[in-house]
């Protein structure tokens, strides 16, 4: 029992990080059609942008407001960096097939992995140290303070997303954008602008992502984003691929499910668990748990 | 009187045998690149099949190959050694049952990813076959008697140039005969429009399954060939960059267009021997080139003729 | 207030408009009307910029406006209730107002405009909190009207106001459009299959063939047309 409730904790705060990668490939394809498989690498950079803003621009970090601050820095440089990407590399395609910019996203995800390696270098770094670190035992069952961390930043910015996207203006063109690209530009929104609000708002995610996730993995290297990514698509996928709700259900349910399998005797396969996933849900509900089918136009 | 395509394979494989007798006198280096020109374009021309009947990409064209080459291994140098030596054949012959064995375990893995990933719309193709790299490759690093995530050492070097550009050719031979028969064609035809393609009554699914089932057979072909070059094979070199690597050449090339590919295998193959000096530099210049390319010349770098302009309404 | 000049439209290689002109005064109603596929529905969306004319010019109010983007367009009093009403289906019938007004800041003026369309549409005030895609048909097409309407518009584009809807709804949606027409002064542009209706509260009406106007005159003259009777008004 002590050893369930110690997987669980083990399986949220590992959830919790996947849902907010997640929401930013669920966000995007709600927008715009497509999968972001740059994404992944953002969340890498997020990581990065913790490691220096500590070891380069020697940022007080141990206490409380050190951390934070070294967290919004993260978040508003991906933010910036994920509007970027798409001003440069996706917005000239807008009107090209699904595939064009597909293969441009991967393009684009290849290209900060290996500019990573040759900026940053290819050996695992060692993430430091951003919060006082303290275990809480609680009987037998032992929490890290970064553990709880990580669960209450998630929260908190699943609450603000979730106040952005359903109480403000531009949230709500987010979710008429969503809807239909034409109407929307019919009541004067600017869908250019609200892709980009909409780039850095998941982009940002992803950042604060790759920091909660380094502090708990505790190194980084150029090529970390790609499996928690994939991991995350999967959990977009499994919510269903544009449901916000969805993309976070979906992201501590996977959390969850790989931290019971690596419990097991088949941890080996923890990494292969999310894809088995992948393939039942196509196969048996493909429109994902909270996601409705969409009709194909015709 | 056989047709004119059936000549040209027939020219093309005694051409093959030609070179492949006098093959000892060319450099080990040179040559161990030619043959890896040969094992791409059979993976660039087998995926560009796949994209042309489907109009989406596998990313997990690595993982077939995987697949091929560990099948084709395990024959020769795997547990299967043994009827291998039993049969008594010499090596040379049994060689082609051994790829074909391959390519056969391939296809039906291949069936067995494609078939629910191919009746649903959208890019699920693209993200299943994705994950399905990983799951091989996770799967491979597991299995012990393969070797687990050492690899398997010690494959003995059978792929001759007449094996490989044999094989090259039959590839482009069927991807080339699987379009023009007339099912293809009308296939291809409609493929734009689903929804008229089904109004005329022409089973969708079952033609991009074929396609992509085809496409595997012929990558499992590339891994055996690939196995029995090299040596010595491992689950993390068929990673999700190799898969890319073969997109990337489709792309460069032109889509559905295979005499473009053919010379992106080629130029990509070199350009990659000549670059392996810098490095991680040569993956920043390759992927900057994917971008560049699909902003620049979504068409490939082959194709003169403009890319279909998209009707929108 | 709108002018087009040899305005042509194509989609890829199948051209849906050549070189029409027309032109909508101030304070009018105007009609377009033909037949399905005449290009009725483009030229609206070309006015609006939601395509892209192949050559041609669009003048708003004396200025050129060939290729301005449509949420530019909306800011400049232009706006186009479109085919197949295209309402918000995931919001709620409030939301898809208030979106009708993006770009309005003021909030006063924003809740002035709100308690305006449901006093013209009453039937959307009993339904603010429900999610438009539970609306009828019809009430999805007065409140794509009223979100049209909440920008506060100097010219509106409507594009079949009655498609799949109970004729005694028709009715009362065009005597609302009557109604703003004579008391705000908005200049409408009428797309409508029901030629005969669009025709009764219109000045004047243009009559489109694949592409081409083939006709343009008084409402009460095209009426009176005994081609146009034939031909679209099932006489």
């Amino acid at each position: 029992m002590i050893e369930f409730l110690q997987q669980l904790i083990n399986g949220i705060s590992l959830g919790a990080i996947y849902a907010l990668i997640a929401l930013g490939y669920t966000m995007v394809y709600g927008v715009l059609r497509f999968i972001n498989f740059a994404h992944s690498d953002v969340f890498m950079l997020g990581a990065f942008v913790g490691y220096y803003a500590v070891k380069k621009l020697g940022v007080p970090v141990g206490g409380l407001a050190g951390g934070l601050l070294v967290l919004c820095l993260a978040m508003s440089i991906c933010a910036i960096v994920g509007i970027l990407i798409e001003r440069l590399a996706y917005r000239p395609l807008r009107s090209r097939p699904t595939l064009s910019v597909l293969i441009t996203a991967i393009g684009v995800s290849l290209l900060l992995q290996n500019l990573g390696q040759s900026v940053f270098g290819a050996n695992p770094k060692a993430f430091p140290r951003l919060f006082p670190e303290t275990n809480l035992h609680l009987g037998q069952l032992s929490i890290t303070s970064n553990q709880l961390l990580v669960i209450a930043v998630s929260l908190v910015l699943l609450a603000g997303l979730h106040f952005i996207v359903h109480r403000t203006k531009t949230g709500t063109a987010m979710r008429a954008l969503s809807f239909n690209a034409t109407a929307s530009s019919l009541v004067g929104i600017n869908n250019d602008r609200i892709i980009s609000f909409t780039f850095g708002l998941g982009s940002a995610l992803a950042g604060a992502g790759g920091i909660l996730y380094a502090m708990n993995y505790p190194s980084i290297d150029p090529l970390m984003g790609t499996m928690p990514g994939l991991k995350a698509f999967v959990a977009a996928v499994l919510g269903g691929v544009g449901s916000l709700p969805g993309a976070a259900l979906g992201g501590l349910l996977i959390g969850l499910i790989e931290t019971f399998v690596a419990g097991t005797g088949w941890s080996t396969y923890r990494d292969a668990v999310a894809f088995a996933i992948l393939i039942l849900i196509l196969l048996l509900r493909p429109a994902g748990l909270l996601g409705k089918s969409r009709s194909d136009k015709v | 009187m056989l047709p004119r395509s059936q000549i040209v394979l027939l020219i093309s494989l005694i051409t093959a045998g030609i070179i492949s007798a006098s093959s000892s006198r060319i450099d080990d280096y040179i040559l161990d690149v030619i043959l890896g020109i040969g094992i791409n374009i059979i993976l660039a021309v087998s995926l560009n099949l796949i994209n042309g009947f489907t109009g989406q990409f596998s990313l997990g064209h690595a993982g077939f190959m995987a697949v091929g080459a560990y099948a084709a291994g395990t024959l020769t140098t795997g547990p299967g050694k043994v009827w291998f030596d039993a049969s008594g054949a010499s090596p040379a012959l049994l060689f082609p049952f051994v790829l074909f064995a391959g390519g056969l375990t391939a296809a039906v893995v291949g069936l067995a990813v494609g078939a629910p990933s191919l009746r649903l719309k959208g890019d699920y193709l693209a993200i299943v076959t994705l994950g399905f790299g990983e799951i091989i490759k996770v799967i491979l690093q597991n299995i012990e008697w393969l070797g687990g995530s050492r690899g398997m050492v010690g494959i003995p070097s059978y792929t001759s140039f007449f094996w490989c550009f044999g094989a090259a050719a039959v590839t482009i031979y069927a991807a080339w005969a699987l379009v023009n028969s007339t099912l293809g064609r009308g296939f291809l035809a409609v493929a734009d429009d689903e929804i008229a393609a089904e109004a005329m009554g022409l089973n969708t699914t079952r033609y991009k399954i074929i396609a992509f089932v085809t496409g595997a057979f012929f990558a499992g072909i590339a891994g055996g060939l690939y196995a029995h070059l090299k040596g010595y094979i491992s689950p993390a070199g068929f990673d999700f960059n190799k898969s890319i690597e073969i997109v990337v050449m489709v792309i460069l090339g032109g889509m559905g267009r295979h005499v473009g590919v053919v010379i992106a295998v080629v130029l990509l193959t070199v350009l990659s021997e000549k670059l392996r000096d810098f490095g991680d530099k040569r993956m920043i210049v390759y992927s900057a080139l994917l971008i560049l390319l699909m902003l620049t010349r979504p068409q490939g770098l082959f194709t003169w003729k403009p890319a279909r302009k998209a009707i929108t309404g | 207030m709108v002018e087009i000049r040899n305005l042509t439209v194509a989609y890829g290689a199948v051209t849906a408009l050549h070189k029409i002109s027309l032109t909508v005064n101030a304070g009018e109603i105007v009609t377009l009307i033909g037949g399905n596929g005449a290009g009725k529905s483009t030229t609206l969306r070309a006015i609006s910029g939601l395509i892209r004319p192949r050559s041609g010019k669009i003048m708003y109010q004396g200025t050129d406006v060939t290729g301005v983007p449509a949420h530019e367009l909306v800011a400049r009093g232009l706006s186009h209730c479109p085919e197949g009403r295209l309402v918000f289906a995931n919001l709620t019938v409030d939301e898809n107002l208030r979106l009708g007004a993006y770009l309005q800041r003021d909030r006063k003026r924003i809740a002035e405009e709100l308690d305006f369309v449901l006093t013209l549409f009453p039937r959307l005030s009993e339904r603010t909190t429900q999610l438009a895609g539970t609306l009828s048909g019809g009430e999805q097409q007065m409140l794509a009207i009223a979100r049209a309407l909440m920008s506060q518009p100097r010219c509106l584009l409507l594009d079949e106001p009655s498609l799949g809807i109970a004729p005694l709804l028709v009715k009362s949606i065009f005597d609302q459009i009557v109604a703003l027409n004579r008391t705000r002064g908005l200049t409408i542009l009428l797309v409508e299959q029901n030629a005969n209706l669009a025709l009764e509260i219109s000045h004047r009406g243009y009559v489109l063939e694949t592409g081409r106007i083939i006709l343009s005159d008084h409402a009460a003259a095209l009426r009176s047309n005994p081609d146009v009777q034939e031909a679209y008004l099932g006489a």
